[in-house]
């Protein structure tokens, strides 16, 4: 989950370090008051969980109060990069001395924890080559001379280097105490006392660790609110996946086309949409299910799929099975199209998927007249062989 | 002969009194595997289908020494188990449990490097070398796997579980059985990549080619092609790359976890020409993999 920057400031400044002076308004009429407060020279910044805020328009540099309100109506009242402004953050403007760029992240393919700083904070920072990158390990407590080895590499010298060190051992500390993915500083100012100030702040947090983060979850209400959002239609998905344990229905997302698909999960959606388009065919949607789902599932799955109203057909396709039914799947599918008052022989455009219960799956479908592609028919075949009737 | 696992390889199943991992126990076990012990804090004394269950690794390898530990705990509980198992000598983890905290997940590799162990997933199916054993639950009930999975001298390496399956099935009825296939697991971070089994396949003399599956994200297909440019491999070796459609939708996340494609970095269009500048034959269906095989091997002869 993306974090506001309003809130990320607020945990990383109970945890010692140095946030400018602002305040969260969600009016023009605020942000005058608050930009008053703060002597009228401030920024006012968009609060939208997404980086590039600065290039999107999303932030503003006003000289006083009164520019401070135009600026916040304006930003309140249009979307900044895709997310509507439901606030905005009034903060002080610090004089930099200097500003670098620092994060601090897992790298996946490196296989470590990582401190990142360049001498190039800002807007461009992504697009610079001179990025300093520093291994720890995660699982031993953290010295500060890692975080003093980046800030030498950047060129630092003095208290700015001893400062800047201490600095980025603390927000290494926060990635693991917050379990966040991403936690990045752009720019980090130097004042003229030899301050660093985090003039921003993206913090990314890890949704497989949401279970043991939640006293940190139920404070950050503002940026949960952003990452609740979803269409109808993937909200409907999420409802029928959660109101059954059994199997898994993964992300529906809607593609506009005529032909609603049923498919396995993982490797094998990214195949068979592939082979989808491929074979010219327009899909509805991209869909998973994988484990074993159970018919009240894959018939409610089926009706919503075969509920939007592009769609004319259904493919249920999936990979050779481990672990689902194919009796189960055959049987939600048919059911599914039964309730809506269809005939599933003109739905069900192709139906391949070859495991277990397969003989059993195969005598549900025959009874109501269609076809069952098993394990000596590729994926493919089964694909081609769809007949599109306009 | 075979990478990893072997018909003698001793599986010690933590999490053994779970649903899904009795299940594949007891099926694993009908495959042929030797499941000597499983672990489940708190059930110590308690049998699944036959395997004695204690509370602690060191009990169970105590009474039945073992050669990998097959990780099927809840995911807040994977990192405590692969600890135990590594502080009790095991030197291959397999991992199926997904959906592990980031954290987690590099912890874990830290402490396998730490011990000079060989840590396969998370989020794997887990290893089968066919007509041998099974560490994990590729290919489901033991009759299903003896229909997908043959003996064989083809070595399969897979970032989808489900995949590797549907790929030793088409093998199977194209004639090819396999060796050893590996389901590496589909999240971001995981302990084993393509570059860290070729040369296993590559000294095992059963294996005549590889198959790989490949999806967008990440950059082991990348890492593989410089490998191949530096050392060239004995082995010929046919890819499916998964995903193109996603190049058309970037920034939109499909698939597995690992399947994240930012920009142009981990596109398969871009894995595609990179494997095949390094002599990969990259199969443009899933289907064409045997066909692609077939004249490689021949060549190779």
């Amino acid at each position: 989950m993306n974090v506001l920057e309003a809130d990320a400031k607020t945990l990383l400044a109970e945890q010692g370090l140095r946030v400018p002076a602002g305040q969260v308004v969600v009016s023009a009429a605020e942000a005058e008051a608050a930009a008053t407060k703060l002597g009228g020279r401030v920024v006012v910044k968009a609060q939208v969980p997404a980086s590039g805020r600065m290039k999107a328009g999303g932030i503003r540099f006003a000289a006083n109060a009164a520019e401070a309100a135009q600026a916040a109506g304006e930003l309140l009242a249009a979307p900044v990069k895709g997310f509507p402004v439901y606030s905005v953050l009034i903060e002080q403007r610090l004089e930099a001395a200097a500003e670098v760029y620092v994060g601090v992240t897992y790298d996946n393919q490196a296989q470590t924890a990582t401190l990142l700083g360049s001498r190039a904070g800002g807007i461009e920072v992504e697009s610079e080559q001179q990025i300093v990158r520093r291994a720890f390990p995660i699982s031993a407590p953290l010295s500060d001379y890692v975080g003093r080895e980046v800030a030498a590499a950047l060129g630092l010298e003095g208290r700015a280097l001893v400062q800047l060190g201490s600095t980025l051992t603390h927000l290494a500390r926060c990635l693991v105490r917050w379990d966040a993915m991403l936690l990045e500083i752009n720019p980090l100012i130097l004042d003229a006392q030899g301050q660093w100030w985090l003039a921003d702040a993206h913090l990314e947090l890890d949704d497989e660790a949401a279970y043991r983060q939640v006293a940190l979850l139920a404070r950050l209400g503002a940026s949960r609110r952003y990452r609740d959002q979803r269409s109808e239609f993937e909200r409907k998905a999420a409802e029928i996946d959660s109101a059954d344990h059994r199997g898994v229905a993964g992300r529906l997302v809607p593609f506009g086309g005529n032909l609603g698909l049923l498919i396995g999960g993982g490797g094998a959606s990214l195949t068979i949409m592939d082979a989808v388009l491929d074979a010219g065919l327009k899909p509805a949607n991209y869909c998973e299910i994988g484990g074993n789902p159970s018919v009240w599932k894959i018939k409610e799955l089926t009706k919503l799929i075969l509920s939007q109203p592009s769609v004319e057909r259904l493919a249920v396709i999936m990979n050779v099975v481990s672990n689902t039914r194919v009796d189960l799947v055959a049987r939600g599918v048919i059911k599914g199209i039964l309730e809506l008052g269809r005939e599933p022989r003109e739905v069900i455009a192709a139906f391949r998927i070859p495991g277990s219960w397969e003989t059993e799956g195969q005598a549900v479908l025959k009874h109501y007249g269609v076809p069952f592609f098993g394990r000596t028919t590729t994926i493919d075949q089964a694909i081609e062989a769809i007949e599109w009737r306009s | 002969m075979a990478i990893l696992a072997h018909a003698g390889t001793r599986i010690l199943v933590q999490g053994i009194t779970g649903r899904e991992a009795a299940t594949f126990t007891l099926e694993s076990i009908r495959y042929g595997a030797q499941i000597v012990a499983g672990v489940t804090p708190g059930k110590g004394g308690q049998q699944v289908h036959g395997v004695p269950v204690y509370d602690t690794v060191a009990g169970a390898v105590a009474a039945h020494p073992a050669d990998a530990a097959l990780i099927s705990v809840p995911a807040p509980m994977v990192l405590d188990a692969v600890c135990e198992a590594l502080a009790n000598g095991l030197k291959l983890v397999v991992i199926v449990t997904e959906r592990l905290p980031r954290y987690d997940g590099l912890a874990l590799l830290e402490a396998a490097r730490a011990a000079g162990a060989r840590v396969v997933g998370p989020n794997s199916l887990g290893v089968i070398s066919p007509g041998q054993t099974r560490v994990g639950m590729a290919g489901g009930d033991a009759a299903s796997v003896r229909m997908a999975y043959q003996p064989g001298s083809i070595g399969v390496v897979s970032r989808s579980g489900g995949m590797m399956t549907e790929i030793a099935n088409l093998l199977t009825h194209n004639g090819f059985g396999q060796s050893t296939c590996v389901s590496i697991g589909g999240d971001p971070l995981i302990g084993t990549r393509f570059v860290d089994l070729l040369p296993l396949y590559e000294a095992d003399p059963a294996t005549l080619g590889l198959v790989l599956f490949c999806e967008p994200g990440g950059n082991m297909e990348e890492r593989l092609a410089e490998r191949l440019h530096a050392q060239p491999s004995r082995l010929p070796i046919v890819a499916f790359v998964a995903g193109r459609f996603a190049d058309r939708n970037p920034g939109v996340r499909f698939g597995h976890a690992g399947a994240l494609v930012q920009g142009l970095d981990g596109s398969p269009a871009r894995k595609i020409a990179i494997l095949r500048e390094a002599g990969v034959l990259v199969a443009d269906k899933l289907q064409h993999i045997p066909g692609l095989l077939r004249e490689a091997i021949k060549a190779e002869a």
